[in-house]
């Protein structure tokens, strides 16, 4: 009966795909709503920002990729809140299943869910007219930076949802994290037409040097850099530093929270 | 980690090879003692209902023998394992059903069942199956295809027992299970776990009702704050509960000592008196008519608002076992949950 982490982990991830066919609302906050932000920016405030070299539309894609990712975290967060507010994990917990399991398929699980937004926000953005400008190299590079990003946002979700405990909980504090990061940063519109000490915040955010780096990748206009930090002045190196941390932690502290939630 | 499977003789002479073990548990959260100095030993194919109110400590024992809580002192094994060394090992050989139905709401009763076998190492099409013939058993195939979230709680329940069934224990742990339940169900349940001892499961259960520790269990382990307060067969044990109870409410408190002098020609031992509630409590002898006690009471010029004959309850173990009468149990809760 030996059985591998990864047998067991889809086994579990399977679960969290049973959920969206149930209840496929849960899947608006990586399909509908990147959708909808791409269709509103396009064309409703598109219109106002300038930016040079290629226009709006060749700007934003990479700002909405970068923001949509980073709003996933709540997707992982409310699941683990929800199982442990049920008590479903100790039902789990007294299977012999590998205990990693249990994080690593809801991990699985999550990951299907942002590589399908990945792939709704370049159709979406193929549509309105956004291309990509460099060689295929970069472009892998670039989908390969999303990636990981999403990796490090997912794991850092499981150890909310572990922290928190409640879904109410989650959804308030996911927004009130969240919003701020990704909008006060280069992601809708250039730091530049920013007041000084905000676009401070901006550059040193590190959501604004891995939309940097995405476009950068993507061949895309990226955002003229203002105040001279060394991780917005080199985005791509700096995102992938950025990224691979927050990889490590994310899987750290979340490890570590569900060792110790659910050892008493 | 993930130890492999070494599964030892099943009741092969060796006392440790099956059942269940434990040796002066104990748990403490903070400066609480959830459990403390609990002892068992319950064989192979038999039944140990673990008895008392909320908060005396059952789940906490239930959550160590089942890998879910470690203990802070003592040790215990599991089907001849150590649950502390090996939970890998225990939890293949145990089921478990909570008190808090852990099944999800968002899956049908059939999938729940089927990604459990699944964990257990069944292949789907095994799991289906097996959660197919659980689901007949407990009354829930025409349900099978409904999601777990529109259940009754006593459904849940049910379904939670199956869930707990999935890995065909060797050990099973059963929180409360008939809780919520209808008197059929319970009835039905009931049945069914006679049928798995006969078939040599060990089955661990807890609850908050005489009756269902009386007709399910081999031994009583009565639970009082953590602790150990009697220990034996449900015989041995209703010996020591006594008969029928008789209260009797007074009108104020300085009637309460006279009352208790005046019943207790009555009674088995001496009674127990309740200062708030103004009732004194006794075990009657067999025999004794409700009609003397009027009368006794009367010739001591005691003003008895409320006369009642009953059947001993659990309150009235826990009154008997555990307080050195004259107290409320409520009262020496305080005293009682302090670390010695």
């Amino acid at each position: 009966m030996s059985k591998s982490v990864l047998t067991d982990s889809l086994i579990l991830a399977r679960r969290n795909l049973e959920h969206i066919r149930q209840v496929p609302e849960k899947l608006t906050n990586v399909t509908v709503q990147p959708l909808m932000f791409v269709l509103l920016f396009a064309y409703v405030f598109g219109g106002a920002i300038n930016v040079d070299n290629g226009g709006y539309k060749e700007y934003l894609i990479g700002g909405i990729l970068i923001q949509t990712l980073a709003f996933a975290m709540m997707g992982p967060a409310m699941s683990i809140a929800t199982d442990l507010k049920e008590g479903v994990i100790d039902r789990f917990r007294t299977l012999p299943s590998r205990r990693s399991a249990y994080l690593f398929g809801h991990y699985l699980a999550e990951m299907a869910g942002s590589l399908l937004t990945i792939v709704i926000l370049l159709g979406t953005g193929l549509i309105v007219g956004w291309r990509t400008h460099a060689g295929f190299l970069h472009v892998a590079e670039g989908l390969a930076l999303l990636l990981v990003f999403a990796t490090a946002v997912i794991w850092i979700g499981l150890w909310l949802g572990i922290l928190v405990r409640s879904p109410d909980a989650v959804m308030g504090i996911g927004f009130v994290i969240v919003f701020p990061i990704t909008f006060i940063s280069n992601a809708f519109v250039p730091i530049q037409s920013m007041p000084s000490v905000l676009q401070w915040v901006a550059s040193a955010n590190p959501i604004s040097v891995l939309i940097a780096a995405v476009r950068t990748l993507f061949g895309n206009p990226v955002s003229p850099v203002t105040k001279h930090i060394w991780p917005i002045d080199h985005p791509v190196p700096a995102a992938w530093i950025y990224s691979v941390l927050l990889v490590a932690l994310g899987w750290t502290i979340a490890s570590r929270r569900y060792r110790a939630r659910t050892m008493d | 980690m993930y130890e492999q499977t070494v599964r030892p003789l099943k009741g092969a002479g060796d006392p440790l090879s099956g059942g269940v073990v434990a040796t002066g548990l104990g748990k403490r959260f903070g400066d609480l003692w959830a459990l403390r100095g609990l002892d068992l030993n319950v064989a192979p194919g038999t039944v140990l209902g673990l008895l008392g109110h909320n908060g005396a400590g059952k789940t906490t024992a239930i959550r160590i023998l089942t890998t879910l809580s470690q203990a802070t002192e003592g040790s215990a094994t599991v089907a001849g394992i150590d649950v502390a060394a090996h939970p890998g090992r225990v939890r293949e050989r145990i089921g478990v059903a909570a008190q808090q139905a852990t099944v999800d709401g968002l899956m049908t009763a059939r999938l729940n069942l089927q990604t459990i076998g699944c964990l257990h190492g069944m292949s789907k099409a095994e799991a289906r199956r097996r959660g197919d013939v659980l689901l007949e058993r407990l009354d829930l195939s025409e349900f099978a295809s409904k999601l777990v979230r529109t259940y009754s709680g006593g459904m849940r329940r049910r379904l939670d027992v199956a869930a707990s069934l999935m890995g065909q224990p060797e050990v099973l742990f059963l929180d409360e299970p008939t809780t919520g339940l209808d008197p059929r169900s319970r009835g039905d349940l009931w049945e069914m776990l006679r049928e798995l001892v006969s078939e040599g499961t060990t089955i661990i259960l807890t609850t908050q009702y005489l009756e269902e520790a009386d007709r399910m269990a081999n031994d009583i382990v009565v639970l009082d704050h953590g602790r150990t307060v009697a220990h034996g067969t449900p015989a041995e044990l209703k010996a020591r509960i006594g008969d029928d109870r008789l209260d009797v409410k007074v009108a104020n408190a300085s009637e309460l000592p006279g009352a208790a002098k005046a019943i207790s020609v009555f009674a088995e031992e001496e009674p127990m008196y309740d200062m708030d509630g103004l009732v004194v409590t006794a075990p009657i002898r067999p025999g004794v008519r409700v009609i003397d006690v009027v009368r006794a009471l009367d010739d001591a010029g005691i003003e008895a608002i409320d006369i009642a004959r009953r059947e001993a309850t659990l309150d009235d173990v826990f009154m008997s076992l555990t307080s050195n009468s004259h107290h409320q149990r409520d009262d020496s809760k305080d005293d009682q949950r302090d670390p010695i």
